[in-house]
């Protein structure tokens, strides 16, 4: 259990402040988190709460304004292939098919051309897209296309998967059954899964952790450890104790700004 | 793994399996049939306006088709231009497709750097910018001085007017790449100057094949000012023969063989893009 100690993601009094023309905008402010190897956490909270910022500077796609953000106790100066990030609106090249699209991050590191084809085959079938390897994203249902997304992340040995409302703009039906599959996935290959979401209910299902957090300025309300027994029955009793206290704490911040 | 796929099949499977058989003959004419109605129309316009004499002036539709076959294969008048058709043809297309190709090979790198560089954009955007609205004709005189009287002066005009539309398309291309693809390639372990070639070049690519297609077109459309420099061969020349002497048969003759070819270059060029930018859904025209 030595690992354990070193949190594998550690966010140490963040705050981050947007110049935008003469104004300052408070996105993230001290913000403090552990992650350890293995959870599945979900950020959640109203839009301009600073989840996705949050994100961003683990990604390492913005940079702190004050505090530490570090992986395995090392700064996070840069994006880099152990986070992988899954965008909400998929940014897949489209100039790729899907066998190239998963097989990009492979190349980019350098693998020899049997290897990435070797991993691509491989991550392909687990998303379920050999039918699919040589369609292009613009032929691809949006489901299909997270689901490309996903692949080419975990084809690239992240070890940390960030995940920015990736279900947000899919129907119902394909929300739910992606959620299956990654908890599937989650559960079979022990990654660490960050995943920002605005929905209570999406939040409960997935997540070992979910941490609240409340605009103005963007900070973290609270951190609840779950431990319903999996799989999550959506109609539970205790699924709805839950989500009642989660979303009690999610409109906090509506009576101090009312006050 | 239980991934039972419910989404939609692939567009261009779907279209694939349908047309070829339920499509009926007029289906398939249909687009043929339109697109010759105006042409149709024009011509019997042009029949009725010289057969009844309202004008003098321009040719029966009768006498530019003799001209034509002449031009083309002579045996008819045995002048000057006859059976000379394919020797213009071919002058006109080496000065269109030689300053199309100096057009892109100045262009093309110009539009990289002005798109993905800030100093270069500060360098040389604002003279471009000056430059661009001074049309082809302006340039003649200075060109007939710089280059002589000849082919070098209507290559450099032709290669004028194939220059900006490669250019303007390129720039646009490099500036328009989605920023998250930047980010996408980031993490995926893909930065600094790989990403020029992994995303920006592709993702760029349909601006800059328009750009091309633009700038062949306007390589078309100077060849008639490039080729007044006092060029002996080419149908820009050939046109402004024809306007000497008074045969305004060999003129229209000049026109439509100019309209041809650049149609026949523009769908080649087209037919290239589908086939390279299958992944893009804008580019199936």
């Amino acid at each position: 259990m030595a690992e354990s100690a070193t949190p594998i993601v550690e966010i140490k009094s963040v705050s981050k402040v947007f110049q935008l023309q003469d104004q300052k905008i408070h996105a993230l402010s001290d913000a403090k988190l552990s992650v350890h190897k293995g959870e599945f956490v979900c950020l959640i909270g109203a839009s301009g709460c600073g989840k996705s910022t949050l994100l961003r500077i683990i990604a390492g796609f913005e940079q702190p304004s004050a505090g530490e953000a570090l992986m395995w106790g090392r700064p996070i100066s840069g994006p880099d292939p152990t986070r992988g990030m899954v965008f909400q609106d998929y940014a897949l090249f489209p100039w790729l098919n899907v066998r190239d699209n998963i097989g990009f991050g492979p190349a980019a590191r350098g693998l020899s051309g049997a290897e990435v084809k070797a991993t691509v085959d491989k991550f392909i079938e687990l998303v379920g897209l050999g039918k699919f390897a040589s369609a292009y994203p613009h032929q691809l249902s949006g489901g299909m296309k997270q689901r490309v997304a996903i692949a080419r992340v975990l084809a690239n040995d992240a070890e940390v998967v960030l995940m920015d409302e990736p279900f947000g703009a899919l129907d119902a039906m394909t929300r739910e059954r992606l959620q299956d599959e990654l908890l599937e996935i989650w559960q079979r290959t022990k990654l660490t899964v960050i995943f920002v979401t605005h929905s209570v209910e999406e939040a409960i299902f997935l997540a070992n952790r979910v941490v609240v957090m409340t605009p103005g300025p963007g900070r973290i309300e609270s951190d609840n450890a779950l431990d319903l027994a999996r799989p999550r029955d959506v109609a539970s009793p205790e699924f709805n104790a839950i989500r009642r206290v989660l979303a009690a704490k999610l409109h906090s911040h509506h009576g101090k700004k009312a006050a | 793994m239980a991934i039972v796929e419910t989404g939609p099949v692939p567009a261009a499977a779907e279209e694939a399996a349908a047309p070829e058989s339920t499509r009926s003959t007029w289906a398939r004419l249909k687009p043929t049939a339109l697109a010759l109605i105006v042409p149709l129309l024009l011509l019997a316009f042009w029949q009725v306006a010289t057969t009844q004499h309202w004008t003098r002036l321009i040719p029966t539709p009768y006498a530019v088709a003799e001209c034509m076959v002449d031009f083309a294969v002579g045996g008819i008048f045995d002048d000057a231009y006859s059976a000379t058709l394919l020797s213009h043809l071919l002058a006109s297309m080496s000065r269109v497709y030689g300053g199309f190709a100096l057009a892109a090979l100045f262009a093309l790198p110009i539009g990289l750097m002005i798109g993905r560089m800030p100093w270069a954009r500060m360098l040389l955007d604002p003279f471009l910018q000056v430059m661009r609205p001074i049309p082809v004709t302006a340039w003649l005189p200075l060109s007939m001085i710089l280059f002589g009287l000849g082919a070098k002066s209507a290559f450099a005009l032709v290669c004028l007017g194939a220059f900006y539309p490669i250019l303007l398309n390129t720039v646009f291309g490099v500036r328009a790449v989605d920023p998250k693809l930047f980010e996408a390639a980031a993490m995926l372990g893909c930065r600094g100057n790989a990403q020029f070639y992994k995303v920006v070049l592709p993702a760029a690519v349909p601006s800059i094949f328009t750009g091309l297609r633009l700038g062949l077109g306007l390589a078309w459309f100077v060849i008639v000012v490039g080729e007044m420099t006092g060029v002996p061969e080419g149908l820009g020349a050939v046109i402004m023969d024809g306007r000497t002497l008074s045969r305004t048969e060999l003129v229209i003759c000049g026109m439509i063989v100019i309209g041809l070819a650049g149609y026949l270059s523009d769908r080649v060029v087209v037919a290239t893009g589908n086939r390279l930018l299958r992944w893009s859904p804008n580019h199936h025209g």
